[in-house]
């Protein structure tokens, strides 16, 4: 429809040139909304990984399209990449450390059964639901986030 | 690397505390500054390097000693800085990625770069991971004429006009600062050293870069 409206115009009818235009802008405004709607997809989807981890639960991959899959898989392992470059021979995890640290170790409170938990000297701790732990902080980080833990502020 | 923040530049202070300093400085700036600011390799080394040093240390001591939790607590507050200035500047990368990349393109030969080598390589990364995902999802779908998509017109520009607030480091004089209405004219102003203001970056950029001004 759109190119034979514009065949008749360059044949001499211009008065079909303001329909197309008008049109032209019609897809231009759609084109726009359905980039935007996916760009802010994406950003959503960039922000799990910040909170959640790079392994995302199944309710939200539900959601997400295989293309949006690819595009998250792409993203951490770019991330990764960058992190294990800065920060000295291991890299540095900039998904942890996201709030001023208070104190080393924190109460916590096991919102569900996790299973075992194993801390920097080698103990292992059990994280069954509704029990209380005094934990290093950095190493609860990630499970607070991931709601397996609570942070009990006294 | 430290050598260049070594005590001939701070006469008295240690060279640790001057790189306390010029970390901090740089953290506070690149927090507050809504575009993407020149990258700080050398301080960014310096402060890896003593990190590193410090766990070593920190390996080291006696357990039970006094001081390990204090030296633990520093090196927490240390990394959290660290992670912060690298964060902030993944999210402006993430935020303004074509006009970052335009910018790093049409750079001239001796000009600091804005992007660190590996900022480098994952903003060009997140640029393709994000074009083909639309062109796949989207554009290629359209028609013919509309299959192409400028990223620079469409992602928003940083806004050099929000207002910053600054502590001047160095006295200024002479600044010239652009009128808000239509009735006001242009003047100028003087920073005294140690004043602090409220101001719209883009009259100031030049002297964050300089380090004449640190942003608070």
């Amino acid at each position: 429809r759109g190119s034979s409206a514009r065949s008749e115009a360059k044949s001499g009818r211009t008065d079909l040139i303001f329909l197309i235009r008008f049109r032209h802008c019609c897809l231009l405004r759609n084109q726009r909304c359905l980039l935007a709607y996916l760009y802010d997809r994406l950003l959503r989807i960039r922000a799990l990984r910040w909170e959640y981890g790079s392994v995302l639960p199944n309710a939200i991959q539900f959601h997400m399209s295989a293309e949006e899959v690819e595009w998250f898989n792409r993203y951490k392992k770019s991330l990764a990449t960058y992190m294990r470059s800065v920060g000295g021979e291991e890299g540095l995890d900039l998904t942890q450390d996201i709030k001023p640290p208070k104190s080393l170790y924190i109460e916590v409170r096991c919102l569900r059964d996790y299973g075992e938990f194993e801390i920097d000297d080698g103990t292992t701790i059990l994280l069954k639901k509704n029990s209380q732990h005094f934990l290093p902080r950095w190493k609860c980080e990630q499970l607070i986030r991931q709601g397996v833990l609570e942070h009990i502020l006294s | 690397g430290g050598a260049s923040l070594g005590a001939g530049a701070c006469g008295r202070r240690t060279p640790r505390s001057c790189l306390q300093r010029a970390f901090c400085q740089a953290w506070l700036n690149e927090k507050f500054a809504p575009e993407l600011l020149e990258s700080k390799p050398e301080i960014i080394e310096c402060v890896v390097e003593q990190l590193d040093h410090m766990e070593a240390n920190l390996k080291r001591a006696k357990k039970g000693d006094l001081k390990v939790s204090v030296h633990h607590m520093e090196i927490e507050r240390i990394r959290y800085v660290l992670s912060s200035y690298l964060r902030c500047r993944l999210v402006k990368i993430e935020k303004f990625f074509p006009h970052i990349l335009e910018k790093e393109k049409s750079r001239a030969e001796g000009e600091p770069s804005i992007l660190s080598p590996e900022e480098f390589a994952f903003a060009k990364e997140y640029m393709a991971n994000t074009e083909t995902y639309l062109k796949n999802v989207a554009l290629k779908h359209m028609p013919p004429n509309l299959q192409k998509v400028s990223l620079l017109e469409s992602v928003p520009k940083p806004n050099l006009d929000s207002f910053v607030f600054l502590r001047v480091l160095e006295r200024q004089e002479n600044i010239l600062v652009e009128p808000e209405t239509d009735e006001q004219r242009e003047y100028t102003i003087d920073l005294e050293e140690g004043s602090q203001h409220l101001i719209r970056y883009r009259t100031i950029a030049p002297l964050v870069a300089s380090g004449a001004v640190q942003l608070i």
